[in-house]
């Protein structure tokens, strides 16, 4: 077995044994990276001199017995993550060149527990889209099948996971963009309650949506970044002064009296792949066979998920992305003209397609005459979707479905027609719109061969019920040794 | 609401966003937004009469801080990923005639 194939508890108990070096962790994880990610395209940029320091301090501190929870562990993180010296370019060529002043809080929190953060993940462009083919700088291939996309936005931080390019990952969720590309690439990955972690750093997409949450080759592994990543920031005036509890040793202990409730409206829904509805009903069983009760629940609104998010994330896209304009920071078109030609320049050149369409429909929606209409009213329905949650949550503990529809759709199959996309999302917008926890974890693969992910959502700070929840399906579903077909 | 957005408002639109669009990205949103906002029309059919919009999915009161000076970028790094500066400040285009 290599370094880079060990989970992040298996690596902290031989690092803390001094059985492995934190300086042999990371180069095996950066040459597993300079052998595979030619083909995978995980990483705009891998970030090896620093790696290696971090590394090096990390076995300092193991010497003075001084070690984190995550002292020497390789961690990838998505490219809209503010990292100090580092490049941050959200995949984006308007932001190609930028290299921020500062850290973001999760990378402070990283670096105060001890990790070492190995390169930056691709990315749709601006955290905008399903397959991470909306990248303007390069594709990811999917480590299980190089003919299908990793899913998106964070495609990257899942791609490098999935293809032990690095222990575990940060992404961002706006979407699903974190349980989605985790459910494609077959690893955990959890976007934690709205106001759970700071987002102090995190190029914002839709600001009262966005969340940074972890991936991970195991639910253990996204409890410890979790407990890393959580809590109140002075600097994020959306984060909630919520106590963080250890959630790894949450994990651990009795599952108690819970039960899972199942939504009547996601088992019927259309263009459900059969593989992935027969995967779902195989978890289904599964956790039943734990002694948990499994009972239908409600979601009345939540057909009307997908058309309440297009309306609110495009519209709050339009505003946030209001700052690019080629003075401050990122690309400039210097092609002449006075101040307004420039910005029309600039922004045209520097921002893809779907980034100008959302700026567009966002700006449609906000614009005079048409508020009401349409950012008013899909508000409005928000706040049904989050009522039928609470009153689903009266009667279950967790709920269940599907994160996605199909397994990870080949390259071009769904990214050419918007819509489409848009509609590829109806599982996991619902979390975002109510602002709850909820996580991918794996639960099968299709018959060709892709891997499926199971959904969990839970109440607002229901952390640690979702996470006892799918480690108990995780240890019983026994997929974890399944490992994508490369040769590194 | 009107299901479809015309040309003419694309192009209103654009220039709100200071994007600047070419005629046939006008004509590919066209098509492309004006099926994207025929689909978001099915949020008329539902009774939203008396519901308060959500703005945040967790009520948090307004969060106040002492208002004291604190840690802050320099004007070098505040300018170092500026395309056009002097020593002190952004360098942009002229903005009057």
């Amino acid at each position: 077995m290599q370094p880079y194939q060990l989970t992040i508890a298996e690596a902290s108990d031989l690092l803390q044994a001094r059985e492995l070096s934190a300086e042999e962790l990371t180069r095996s994880v950066l040459g597993r990276i300079e052998a595979l990610d030619g083909e995978i395209g995980a990483y705009i940029s891998v970030a090896a001199d620093q790696a290696l320091a971090a590394a090096r301090r990390a076995d300092e501190a193991f010497s003075r017995g001084e070690a984190g929870p995550l002292t020497g562990i390789p961690l990838a993180v998505k490219d809209l993550i503010c990292t100090r010296g580092v490049a941050t370019t959200c995949a984006s060529r308007i932001l190609e060149n930028f290299v921020p002043p500062y850290d973001a809080t999760v990378i402070e929190k990283l670096r105060q527990a001890g990790a070492v953060v190995v390169g930056k993940a691709n990315m749709d462009e601006f955290a905008m889209g399903s397959t991470t083919e909306n990248s303007g700088l390069q594709p990811t291939r999917n480590p299980w099948n190089g003919g299908h996309v990793p899913g998106g936005s964070s495609g990257g931080s899942a791609a490098a996971v999935a293809a032990d390019m690095c222990l575990g990952a940060l992404g961002s969720d706006t979407g699903g963009s974190i349980r989605q590309p985790a459910s494609h690439c077959g690893v955990v990955g959890l976007k934690p309650t709205y106001g759970r972690v700071s987002r102090f750093g995190l190029v914002a997409f839709a600001s009262s949506l966005d969340q940074i949450g972890p991936l991970g080759k195991s639910t253990r592994d996204c409890a410890r970044l979790l407990s890393v990543i959580s809590g109140h920031d002075r600097r994020d005036s959306t984060s909630v002064p919520e106590p963080v509890p250890d959630y790894e040793v949450a994990l651990d202990r009795e599952l108690g009296d819970v039960t899972v409730g199942i939504p009547v409206e996601f088992s019927v829904s259309e263009g459900l792949d059969p593989d992935v509805s027969a995967a779902v009903q195989r978890a289904v069983a599964t956790i039943e066979s734990l002694g948990v009760r499994c009972r239908e629940v409600r979601l009345p609104h939540a057909q009307y998920a997908v058309a309440a998010y297009y309306v609110i994330a495009p519209s709050e896209a339009s505003s946030n992305l209001a700052r690019y304009d080629g003075v401050k920071y990122g690309f400039r078109d210097a092609g002449g003209g006075d101040l307004m030609e420039m910005y029309r320049r600039t922004r045209s050149r520097g921002f893809g397609a779907e980034v100008q369409r959302r700026i567009l429909i966002g700006t449609y929606c906000l614009s005079s005459g048409y508020y009401d209409a349409y950012y008013r009213k899909a508000s409005q329905v928000r706040a049904l979707i989050r009522e039928d949650y609470a009153r689903a949550f009266e009667s279950c503990d967790v709920i269940l479905s599907p994160v996605a529809p199909t397994p990870a759709p080949a390259f071009g199959e769904i990214a050419d027609d918007p819509l489409t996309m848009y509609l590829s999302d109806i599982f996991t917008l619902s979390a975002n719109l109510a602002g709850i926890p909820a996580l991918s974890v794996p639960c099968g693969f299709s018959s060709a061969g892709l891997p499926i992910g199971l959904q969990l959502s839970a109440p607002h700070f229901g952390e640690q019920v979702l996470l006892q929840v799918a480690h108990r399906y995780e240890q019983a579903a026994d997929l974890q040794g399944k490992k994508p077909p490369l040769d590194g | 609401m009107t299901a479809r957005i015309t040309r003419e408002e694309i192009r209103h639109v654009a220039d709100l966003a200071r994007l600047e669009l070419d005629d046939e990205a006008v004509e590919t949103f066209v098509g492309q937004i004006g099926r994207i906002l025929e689909y978001v029309a099915t949020l008329e059919s539902v009774d939203t009469d008396g519901v308060e919009p959500m703005s945040h999915a967790i009520s948090l009161k307004n969060a106040f801080r002492p208002d004291e000076p604190g840690e802050h970028l320099d004007n070098a790094e505040a300018l170092a990923n500026a395309p056009e500066k002097d020593d002190r400040s952004f360098l942009v285009p002229r903005v009057v005639g």
